[in-house]
């Protein structure tokens, strides 16, 4: 592997790590999730909702949450630059995508803790 | 003179030719792409049905027929796919970063695992909860 600087300016290192870091949380979360389903195994409303309402699960779901949105701006962002040239129309499409992340985080924040 | 002319670096560009002469880790990295870019426009759509699935005894029967029609279950297979996809290749990705897998008979080897690991998954996972 190439030695970089992990420290410093960062420029792409520190979304490469936080790409990774956040896949990583993802992945335990749903490893997680599932076995609580598969223990439960909820059928109906009322044990599917408790499962959403324990504070550890609202915890974790609303950090898988986060992930899932800072590592989904990481690859959209990486879309943008891959494949839309002009500047004003990826600057519009980051804006656009950075807004749409920010409302799911807050939609989400809303639905979990009504529970 | 002539022979350190710098050769000028061969442009081939046509996406739909790439794609269909791919060895399978390439293939592998665009369904990553291809899934990542499905999971995000779903994101709305997924949230919304976790919410109505949580909030009310009413807005979780709404939840229950929205998810029953077959152009829901149609998405859910895809959605699964995906998921299974970004999962698994992303977690050989990981190794990959960790050096683990490098070599070319290795990393083919760990595409067609993938491949065969979320297809199966998906497989069951649909069979189990959408038939």
């Amino acid at each position: 592997m190439i030695n970089r600087i992990v420290v410093g300016a960062h420029y792409g290192l520190k979304d490469w790590i936080v790409q990774r870091a956040t896949a990583v949380v993802m992945a335990f979360y749903s490893v997680f999730i599932v076995t609580i389903f598969l223990t439960l195994r909820p059928s109906d409303f009322d044990v599917w909702r408790s499962v959403f309402a324990n504070g550890a699960v609202k915890f974790f779901t609303f950090l898988f949450a986060l992930s899932l949105f800072y590592h989904a701006w990481i690859g959209v962002r990486d879309l943008w630059m891959d494949y839309v040239k002009p500047v004003s129309v990826r600057l519009t499409l980051h804006a656009l995508t950075i807004l749409a992340l920010t409302g799911y985080t807050a939609w989400i924040a809303a639905i979990l803790w009504r529970l | 003179m002539s022979a350190l002319r710098i050769r000028k670096r061969p442009k081939y560009l046509d996406l739909f030719s790439i794609m269909f002469s791919l060895p399978m880790p390439g293939l592998l990295s665009i369904f990553h792409r291809v899934s990542g870019v499905g999971l995000f426009l779903a994101l709305a759509p997924l949230i919304w049905l976790f919410g109505a699935s949580v909030t009310s005894p009413e807005s979780f029967e709404c939840f229950a027929r929205v998810t029953a029609h077959p152009i829901a279950k149609l998405s859910f297979a895809g959605l699964i796919w995906a998921f299974l996809h970004h999962f698994c290749a992303g977690i050989r990705f990981l190794f990959i970063d960790l050096d683990v897998g490098v070599d070319l008979a290795a990393a083919r080897r760990s595409a067609a695992i993938v491949f065969v690991a979320s297809l199966t998954l998906t497989a069951l996972i649909c069979w189990r909860i959408l038939l």
